[in-house]
């Protein structure tokens, strides 16, 4: 634990630098208060307006976490049949790209209409065509850049293809697949507050935000805010937790604490 | 060491074998050209030449990893894919290719696991080859956190680990340090010695090749052939053998040989 503490001070002393200055320099300035709110004011409306935060965030993060799952399910299966098949290679790798080429975002009023204004699974849809590409873009490249040598070398083995994918290829699409995964788990958390501010459960946390900014109840829009940006970390600091354990080989793990 | 390699049976046996990359296309490359070569068992051969020669070509063709436009490969008796499929050989090559999500331990028992041996019997097997190779106190360490030198002793430890009566090294000390190659050629005629394996060793070092080799197959490129065979009954080799007269002589012949080849191009 101590070793967490050490890693992360540096981080933690810039960050209450910068909300001390944040809080110091709106309180001394007095400009017009709705522009920026101070941090001690987004933390007290996150207080006060806990219940609700709580249960938008609990909503949020549903839409979050499926669509996540899903669609590095879908990443790594697609990327799966792309290194081991050529006609698949040939046909879904194209298709990706297209579908990445896509603006996702402006899929979501279109998708409302698809699913229903107020269902959730046009957010989850969003979610899940964000995610997947960056799922499928590195994990491909981690199953293909196999050297040459250690390809003769299975072969020297008479090892067969599925063995050379179990044993050589996923092992070294790990640390790619695990650069997505923070990738897109940032992504997740974007996709789906954009996605609600277009429908969706009206008790999520992009509904929140839009609600209380066309009132110009910026406070309260920030200390949504504040929640998204906490489950975006969680998430990162999850998927460096997983990648951690899964490949204790690598001593250059870029987790941000420890 | 037995002084000569005659007599005894063929382990690898190549019978006017070509090669050629890209047949037919502007880049068409002549790689090998009518090679004819008798390996006997047991013995320990180098292939040297110049880059291009064909001689990793001609190991890959042993090893059954690229196949011959014309001409028969044979391996103990069989086709060389024969060999590959029956796993006959174990190869070492220039990088050690071991994976780095792998201990020590699980690289050697790469091969084992790949043979379906049990669990307990992999990991006896792992620590003998350790004990061989002088790596035992490394059998739970990751490959980066080893030397060059010692990465390359794990990867001869997983070549033999199955034990195949023949081992095939494709420079697999070229990236190693002239103190520590001189080390791992010692080692690696110790181990021959002890296993009695049949070794085909491509080298461009000259006197790598007659320290280790009885026999030294001289090659020159463009298109890959055979220039000169070369005997090199040194005996028993020592430390003193890299400083003997009769050491510098074959050495000298082997240089020989490569130059006049190189003129005759």
């Amino acid at each position: 634990m101590r070793r967490v503490f050490r890693g992360a001070a540096p981080a933690l002393v810039f960050g209450s630098v910068g909300l001390i200055v944040w809080e110091l320099g709106l309180l001394l300035a007095k400009p017009d208060g709705f522009v920026l709110p101070r941090p001690t004011e987004i933390v007290g409306s996150f207080v006060d307006n806990f219940t609700v935060i709580w249960t938008a965030t609990v909503n949020t993060g549903y839409i979050v976490i499926t669509g996540l799952i899903v669609g590095v399910l879908l990443g790594v299966v697609w990327s799966l049949l792309v290194s081991r098949f050529r006609l698949a290679d040939e046909t879904l790798t194209p298709l990706a790209i297209a579908l990445n080429a896509i603006p996702i975002i402006a899929l979501a009023p279109i998708f409302n209409a698809w699913y229903g204004l107020l269902s959730p699974t046009s957010n989850q849809a969003i979610v899940v065509l964000l995610v997947f590409f960056p799922v499928f873009i590195n994990t491909t490249k981690g199953l293909t850049s196999v050297g040459a040598t250690e390809l003769d070398l299975m072969h020297s083995y008479a090892a067969s293809k599925w063995e050379i994918t179990k044993m050589v290829r996923i092992p070294n699409a790990m640390p790619l697949f695990f650069v997505s995964l923070k990738i897109a788990s940032s992504l997740a958390v974007i996709g789906a507050i954009v996605a609600e501010y277009f429908g969706g459960r009206q008790d999520a946390l992009g509904q929140f935000i839009v609600q209380n900014a066309a009132s110009s109840r910026y406070t309260e829009a920030w200390a949504a805010v504040i929640a998204g940006s906490a489950m975006g970390i969680i998430l990162y600091l999850l998927s460096g937790g997983v990648e951690r354990i899964v490949t204790p080989w690598r001593p250059d793990v870029d987790v941000v604490v420890g | 060491m037995t002084g000569s390699d005659t007599g005894s049976k063929v382990a690898v046996s190549i019978e006017s074998v070509s090669k050629v990359f890209n047949r037919g296309k502007p880049n068409e490359v002549r790689a090998l050209d009518d090679i004819n070569l008798d390996i006997s068992e047991g013995s320990f051969v180098s292939l040297i030449g110049p880059s291009g020669c064909g001689k990793s070509t001609l190991l890959r063709l042993m090893a059954a990893l690229t196949h011959p436009t014309g001409g028969s490969v044979t391996v103990n008796g069989k086709s060389a894919d024969k060999a590959r499929l029956d796993r006959d050989y174990g190869m070492a090559f220039q990088t050690s290719g071991l994976f780095e999500w792998r201990t020590v331990t699980q690289n050697i028992e790469l091969p084992l696991q790949l043979m379906g041996w049990e669990k307990a019997d992999r990991k006896a097997r792992a620590d003998e080859m350790l004990e061989l190779v002088k790596l035992a106190e490394f059998a739970t360490h990751y490959p980066r956190e080893l030397s060059g030198g010692m990465q390359q002793r794990v990867a001869i430890a997983r070549a033999l680990a199955f034990r195949p009566s023949l081992l095939l090294m494709d420079e697999p000390f070229g990236a190693l340090d002239e103190m520590t190659r001189e080390h791992m050629q010692t080692e690696v005629l110790d181990i021959w010695a002890r296993t009695g394996k049949t070794v085909v060793f491509v080298t461009h070092s000259i006197p790598e090749a007659v320290f280790l080799s009885q026999r030294v197959i001289v090659m020159s490129p463009r298109p890959g052939r055979i220039t000169a065979d070369i005997e090199v009954p040194l005996g028993v080799r020592g430390f003193e053998t890299r400083e003997s007269n009769r050491f510098f002589e074959k050495v000298t012949e082997v240089r020989e040989a490569l130059r006049f080849d190189k003129g005759g191009r």
